[in-house]
Order: structure tokens, then sequence, then C-alpha cells
């Protein structure tokens, strides 16, 4: 098993990932998780990385963009929440109010 | 051998469960399928020799981060089929785009000589969750703090964007209460007989 098979694989979650956000770029949801997507696709290639090189590093900074994610989707989902409230609905259109 | 066969079959499942997270037409299966594609990496990742990660991103992602959205998802009434009827107009700029980032990736990936074909997945002599608690607490002591303060950051915020105060509580004021005095409070009044109150 070469380390080109886990990098092809997190590049094809990559590209998942940037189409999602082009595909369904009215639904604020879908967006994120389209982006939790891209972050899985990185941390991939860190442990990936890591084990290849026998360097535990990579491990290590998987932990903090794992950290950085929750913590991401968490204060997300409160504006997203917050803002159907207001407006009870989430298309990105319709997200317009400081345009000037 | 039988590692290649488990990695291909992961690494399928895990790419077609992504496709379902974008395409799905019903959001709730793209939270599920969001679910089953972290998990497939779980599995690679202790194909890696990474268990401890995989562990954490068992109970993290799906545990936490997916049963949030899920939450989200089913929280807010929100007409999706609305949300979706323009998506196909957004789809030949989307693969076009996909297709020429992968190309890229996939060309650099190819076309780098570093001699990493020659490397081995290794397995190290301490398991890995010691491994990673000697660097974390002693190398990374300052980052693992910051995380720490990250994640109260995002806990207060996440409170403070979400809660609502209600209009009117009625709440026991007790301060006030205790405040009053007999004169304020009670009135004594003569009332001649046959004329009643008022």
């Amino acid at each position: 098993m070469h380390l080109d098979h886990y990098l092809v694989l997190s590049a094809l979650l990559f590209t998942i990932g940037v189409f999602g956000i082009f595909l369904n770029r009215r639904n604020v949801i879908i967006i994120m998780m389209s982006i939790e997507l891209i972050l899985l696709s990185v941390n991939i290639n860190f442990v990936a990385f890591s084990s290849f090189m026998g360097n535990i590093d990579g491990q290590i900074m998987t932990f903090f963009v794992l950290t950085v994610a929750a913590a991401e989707a968490a204060i997300g989902l409160a504006i997203l929440v917050t803002f159907f409230r207001n407006r009870a609905t989430i298309d990105v259109e319709e997200i317009d109010t400081l345009k000037g | 051998m039988v590692a290649d066969i488990v990695f291909y079959l992961f690494a399928t499942i895990t790419v077609v469960a992504a496709l379902g997270v974008v395409s799905a037409k019903n959001q709730v299966h793209s939270v599920l399928f969001l679910v089953l594609t972290f998990f497939t990496t779980a599995a690679l990742f202790v194909l890696l020799g990474a268990e401890f990660l995989a562990a954490i991103l068992v109970m993290v992602y799906m545990g936490a981060v997916a049963i949030l959205f899920l939450f989200v998802v089913m929280m807010l009434d929100v007409e999706f089929s609305t949300l979706k009827e323009e998506a196909v107009q957004y789809l030949p700029l989307g693969i076009a785009v996909g297709v020429v980032i992968l190309i890229e990736m996939i060309v650099i990936i190819t076309q780098v000589h570093v001699d990493h074909n020659n490397m081995v997945a290794v397995a190290g002599e301490i398991p890995n969750t010691m491994e990673i608690g000697r660097v974390l607490y002693t190398k990374y002591l300052l980052p693992f703090e910051i995380a720490s303060i990250i994640l109260l950051v995002a806990l207060v915020g996440a409170i403070v964007l979400t809660l609502r105060e209600r209009k009117r509580p009625k709440r026991q004021n007790i301060p006030k209460q205790l405040a009053r005095t007999r004169e304020e409070a009670v009135e004594l009044k003569k009332v001649a007989s046959g004329e009643g109150a008022s």
C-alpha cells in the first residue's frame, strides 16, 4: 500500500467537497457539511504522511484541525439558528441585509 | 494483500458516501452519509496505525458534530426542495472546477519525485496512544492549552448567540417582596352597612 493511494483518496474527497459547495450554493447546511469533508481530506493527508514517515507530529496537527472544525461547526450552526429565527430562511441569496 | 483489499473497500465507500453528502435529495440523508464518511475514514486511520485518532473521530465527529448537524437540520423547518431547484444550473460549473482541481492535484502527487513510494507504514514499538500522549503534553503543551481556549470560546459563543430572553418573564422578585410594608400593602376601609364596597 503506497502513500500515493491515500493522497489520491484525499484529493478526491477535497474535490467532492468543493463540488458540493458549487452544487448546493443556496443551502448553508450542505455548504458547512462540504467544508467538513474538505477538512476531513486534510486530516487524511496529515495522518497518511505521519504514518508513512514514522513521525507523530502529523497526528498531533490533526488534533488541532479537529478542534477548530468542531468549534467552527458549533458557532456556524448557532449563527444559522439565530438567522433562521429572524428571517425564516437559510437561503444564501437572502443573506444580504448588510448590503449597502 | 488483505490490507490492499480493505483499503480499496473503505476508500470506495468513503468516496460514494461523500458524493451522497453533496447530492442527496433529503438533508437528513446528507447528514447520515456524512456519518458514514467519517466512520469509513476512521477505519482507514486504523489501517494507517492511528488508532487513537480513529477513536476520537468516531467519538467527536460522529458522536458530536454530525449529531449537532442532525439536530439543526431537524429543528429548522426548511423547504428543502425550493433550495434544490436551481442546483442543476450550477452543475456544469461545479464539475468543471472539480475536474480541474482533481487533475492538478493528481499531477502533483504523481509527478513530484519524493522517494515516498519506498516508505511503508511503520508501526512503532510503543502504542500509538502513548506516543501521542508523550508528545502532546511536552512539545505541544502550549498549542494544547490554546486549543482548549478555542473550545471554551466556541462553547460560550454558541450559548450567547442562541440564548433568547423571554419578553415578559414572570419571575419572583424577592427583594421587592421583602421591601413591602404593611402601609402600602393593606388598606383598611369602613363600609357603611347596606351600601357595599367601591
